[in-house]
């Protein structure tokens, strides 16, 4: 008999924050570069030398904190992580042990069909990167029968912060959404790149299954090595149905460190070290703690941008956009931001929504200008939607119109005003035009006369190309009717 | 095991020392009575004391975040055990 | 001849820093074969330090050490010389940086003369645990300096150089001060830099000046201390000028003896002499009340416990991978394991274990937290006590300079630091200035004593001012020459 299991997830991120120099002392903070070209005593874990942390650094971790509701505990600490390896300069990490700086909050996030979830934070903390190893002598670089290594350490020191959710997420899907959900904010908050390729986010899961229904948890396996959103994916899926099959075939699931094989599809048991990790944590003595400021932490929160939520249930809830359309401007947040300042004084986010995704963004894109920095102000667009929304212009002049807008500038009222391009509704001028085309048509009337009903959007065609597309097209359709069937 | 007694051979492994026999057999004698005198801390009624990690109080000493002068590489490496191009180079890693 | 009067006679360009920086060589010359405080004579750099000190003092700047030869405890980074730390796994470092406490006393003019001898990563009190030199105590060359920084105290003592950087994590810089006729001055945990002092306990180590005079180790202080933003446990905490603010006596003073501290167990003529030390500071004008410091007793079990702890971590990037020695193995692990073994002496790898032990799981709280609560008290104590004192006495060390290989039990070792070690778990300012001679059983020469005075945190113009004041109504310090060549003029 197979039990329903229920899987349970937790993940540890690790997120290199975007600060112009290192954690504890003052080398660029900087992806890349000619190995060893970015260090110092400090970074290098030289004899003598102190690490004295970087103010920007744990700002960026407090407002992140924030931005999910975090706790700002009044006083937090360095400590020291004891182990040896060859690309920790120090053979210790500074990291935070019992008092990290924020602690609890709740990251928001949403499935492709739109529904909201959410999953608690234990805490975020902060501490310094490692170098870098590059296994040679293997032929593949991997670290299993390499015959020596060589060490970089322009990342050693790079300030890292540790966010780490509690147990609450349910499925491979719900992961994933937690990560992009994670690393949207971490974008508009601008404290990291957040980029899995160039390690600047690293995450491993902590994963079990027990008995649907039940509250205990099972005994996990922490899945490392994935290096993307979709081997977290296949990861966790593929760990999730290991240990399904183990307890169902009556095995019990081991604790260990299992690393996703990419190529493969499958985790496997990592070696673990003989003897049990024993990292001797200690208040480091050459740091003094931290008591983070309220006056900092209310000026912090006061100024945290938007969040990628926020936006997410206002657009699909009232604005009523689509998954899709809210999730592409929210992860353009510059248009998000343009959009927002549209809808702000255009009351109108569908159609908003409709120029800025649509026309814009392919204007955009064709011409290398970001929406934000064209011509087009918020403003200038704003009047344009107001324009179709009443109905004085129609869709295709508004099209032209944007792209001499993004050419130029200039309010589109002012070149409606100029031009004429006003939207002919009045009856007897748009009777006048379809009197031309027919007129000027007669063997197609003809065809329509004898069946061919679809001629009829040529003719409209034709009397709104008369108009110069000034008429209203809904007009120039029922008078064009009206006239053939008399 | 006593709060006296030390394993030396764990406590070797932690701190990556090797060890002569000899070594282990003097250092566990010599610890051993050290732990001994130590143990008179046990005396001391130390349960509302605070625990002082830093005799002079000090609170949120920070750099700004501000860039400064690296070191040239070829200092850096010169004074390497082992280096190869700009790296430096180590044994082979076991995989733990 | 003492570093204040050098450094006005080359900054009134009667003599130059040239001149004083050759005759201060040639001294080393005559006398470092038998002393040897030095590992490494720093010639060069001495030299052309000179010529920029003199360039400057004919530009018209003033230099408040102008031309005084240092010497610097070889813990300590010098860009470009070799720092070693008294140990095989450093033997061959050239240190691509300069500490901020040298920095600072070159910027003033000082000459740095040598690199000094001093016990393994400055663990010891006799610099017998040197893994690289041995060093004699110039009173009596059959005797130890003390230390660790006995080759800076040797040094001062012989003539070497006119004052000694020092580190004293549990009396490192008194005692041998002490054993060598000198002032050793530690300031409070934090006014000195210790950016670029090769660390052993982080949160005890303290750079200070050993001196032939509290004027001169008042100079030095002065020059070294305050705010180095490279060190985030560096106090941003205005620093008052010690140098002239040297008393002449001590009216109105209350000074504290300690009741745990009975003379009496270090034999008849130490406690007479500290007795008279104690008299003496009365007839300065100075009120002498009875104070208690319960937990003293304690200092050493919870210093054995912190200092190692922090020393075992501290000590853990000598790894064979970036600097130092390195001795091969098949792997990265095998390679630690082996550097390490060779790399470090018996007392480093002592502490090591027992710092690891401390702090592994399942004892940290046993040994490591519960030292921590001790620290707290004793501190407490302090201040307790300095409620009723504004500075406390007592001796600096348990027994005049002892001959070589007489405490070959590490725990007979430890006890030499008896009476420094529970000011370095409070963070106070301390010193040891001369207070007198003893000639020990079965020592023909007679040897120097110590008189440890401590102050309340940040009170080191108090205590250097009443230093002073003793020093100039006893004078101890002049009644015997060292033993080695002619004492300079």
């Amino acid at each position: 008999m197979n039990r329903a299991w229920e899987p349970v997830i937790g993940i540890e991120c690790h997120v290199e924050l975007k600060t112009a120099t290192k954690m504890f002392c003052g080398c660029r903070n900087e992806f890349g570069g000619e190995p060893n070209t970015k260090t110092c005593p400090v970074c290098l874990g030289m004899p003598g030398a102190l690490p004295v942390p970087n103010a920007k650094a744990i700002e960026q971790i407090v407002r992140t904190g924030l931005a999910f509701g975090a706790e700002i505990p009044a006083f937090s600490k360095f400590d020291r992580k004891n182990y040896f390896y060859p690309d920790m300069p120090k053979d210790y990490q500074i990291s935070q042990y019992d008092m990290p700086l924020t602690v609890g909050g709740i990251v928001k996030y949403w499935l492709e069909d739109g529904t909201m979830k959410q999953c608690r934070l234990t805490r975020i903390h902060l501490e310094e990167d490692t170098g870098k190893s590059t296994h040679a002598g293997s032929g593949d670089g991997r670290i299993a029968g390499s015959s020596y290594s060589l060490l970089d350490f322009n990342r050693a020191g790079v300030p890292l912060m540790e966010c780490v959710s509690e147990p609450e997420l349910h499925s491979a899907r719900d992961a994933v959404a937690y990560l992009e959900s994670l690393r949207r904010t971490l974008l508009a908050l601008e404290v990291s790149d957040v980029k899995m390729e160039e390690g600047s986010l690293r995450c491993d899961a902590n994963v079990s299954v027990r008995v649907a229904g039940t509250t205990e948890l099972g005994t996990k396996s922490e899945i490392k090595n994935m290096n993307s959103f979709r081997s977290v994916e296949r990861a966790i899926a593929s760990e999730i149905a290991r240990q399904i099959e183990v307890l169902d075939s009556g095995g019990r699931v081991v604790q260990e460190t299992r690393g996703w094989d990419e190529l493969h599809g499958v985790t496997h048991p990592m070696r673990s070290k003989e003897e049990a990790h024993d990292y001797r944590y200690f208040p480091d003595p050459d740091l003094v703690p931290l008591a983070i400021a309220r006056n900092d932490v209310e000026r912090w929160k006061e100024k945290l941008p938007t969040l990628p939520c926020e936006r997410f249930e206002r657009y699909t809830g009232e604005y009523g956009l689509s998954v899709n359309a809210a999730a592409q401007l929210i992860d353009n947040i510059p248009l998000a931001r343009y959009f927002d300042e549209v809808v702000a004084r255009s009351e109108n986010p569908q159609q908003s929504s409709n120029f800025v995704l649509g026309e814009l963004s392919r204007l955009a894109n064709e011409t290398g200008v970001a929406v934000g920095d064209s011509n087009v102000t918020v403003e200038h667009l704003a009047e344009l939607v107001a324009l179709v929304q009443s109905k004085r212009i129609n869709s295709k002049i508004a099209k032209e119109l944007l792209a001499r807008m993004w050419e130029g500038g200039g309010s589109p009222n002012a070149i409606v005003e100029r031009e004429g391009l006003a939207q002919t509704s009045d009856p007897s001028a748009v009777e006048r035009f379809v009197d031309e085309v027919l007129a000027a048509n007669a063997a197609v009337v003809a065809d329509y006369k004898a069946g061919k009903t679809n001629v009829l959007g040529f003719l409209v065609g034709q009397v709104m190309k008369a108009s110069r597309g000034k008429a209203d097209p809904a007009l120039a359709n029922e008078l064009v009717k009206k006239k053939l069937s008399s | 095991m006593t709060p006296d007694t030390i394993d030396i051979r764990y406590v070797a492994t932690l701190a990556r020392i090797a060890l002569s026999d000899d070594e282990i057999e003097r250092f566990s004698k010599e610890l051993g009575e050290l732990l001994g005198h130590v143990r008179a801390l046990q005396e001391l009624d130390t349960a509302s004391v605070p625990a002082t990690a830093q005799v002079v109080e000090s609170r949120n000493v920070l750099r700004e975040d501000v860039e400064r002068p690296c070191l040239d590489r070829e200092v850096v490496l010169d004074g390497a055990p082992q280096r190869q191009g700009g790296f430096f180079r180590v044994p082979r890693i076991i995989a733990e | 001849m003492n570093a204040a009067e050098i450094a006005r006679d080359v900054s009134a360009r009667r003599v130059s820093a040239a001149e004083v920086t050759a005759a201060t060589l040639a001294r080393v010359q005559a006398v470092d074969g038998d002393v040897g405080a030095y590992l490494t004579l720093l010639g060069e750099i001495a030299r052309s330090s000179a010529a920029r000190v003199d360039e400057r003092i004919a530009a018209g700047e003033h230099l408040a050490l102008a031309g005084v030869p240092i010497a610097l405890k070889d813990n300590m980074c010098l860009e470009g010389a070799r720092t070693t730390c008294a140990s095989k796994i450093l033997e061959h470092w050239i240190a691509p940086y300069t500490a901020t406490a040298v920095a600072r006393l070159l910027e003033a003019g000082a000459i740095p003369i040598g690199k000094a001898n001093c016990d393994e990563f400055a663990m010891g009190s006799s610099c017998e645990n040197s893994a690289l030199g041995v060093t004699r105590n110039p009173y009596d060359l059959a005797r130890v300096p003390g230390g660790s920084s006995g080759g800076s105290a040797a040094a001062v003592a012989a003539g070497e150089a006119a004052i000694g950087l020092g580190s004293d994590t549990g009396g490192s810089i008194r005692e041998p001060a002490a054993f060598c006729n000198l002032v050793g001055f530690k300031p409070t945990y934090g006014r000195v830099s210790r950016y670029g002092l090769i660390a052993f306990a982080s949160s005890l180590d303290q750079i200070g000046p050993l001196a032939r005079s509290v004027e001169d180790a008042a100079l030095a202080y002065d020059i070294m201390a305050g705010y180095d933003p490279m060190d985030a446990t560096s106090l941003d905490r205005p620093v008052e000028r010690t140098a002239d603010s040297l008393r002449a006596d001590l009216a109105g003073l209350r000074v504290g003896i300690v009741r745990e501290f009975d003379t009496k167990a270090l034999g008849e003529r130490s406690d007479a002499l500290y007795r008279e030390a104690y008299r003496d500071l009365e007839r300065l004008g100075a009120e002498l009340v009875d104070v208690s410091l319960p937990t003293a007793d304690y200092g050493l079990a919870t210093y054995y416990l912190i200092a190692p702890a922090e020393c075992s971590s501290n000590l853990a990037r000598f790894d064979g991978v970036r600097y130092g020695l390195r001795v091969e193995g098949a792997d990265v692990r095998a390679m630690y394991d082996n550097t390490r073994a060779a790399g470090f002496g018996p007392e480093v790898k002592r502490r090591i274990l027992i710092g690891t032990h401390a702090l592994s799981s399942g004892y940290y709280d046993a040994y490591y937290v519960r030292a921590q609560k001790a620290r707290t008290l004793i501190a407490r104590d302090f201040e307790r006590a300095f409620a009723q004192c504004d500075l406390i006495a007592c001796p600096a060390a348990s027994c005049p300079a002892f001959v070589f290989a007489a405490k070959s039990d590490p725990y007979s070792m430890y006890l030499m630091d008896y009476y420094t070690i529970p000011m370095s778990l409070a963070g106070l300012p301390a010193l040891s200035v001369p207070c007198g001679w003893t000639v020990p059983e079965g020592g023909n020469l007679p040897l120097p004593i110590g008189l440890q005075l401590c102050a309340p945190l940040f009170g080191e113009k108090l205590l250097l001012g009443a230093a002073a004041a003793y020093e100039r109504a006893t004078n101890h310090a002049l009644a015997h020459p060292a033993q080695i060549g002619t004492v300079p003029a």
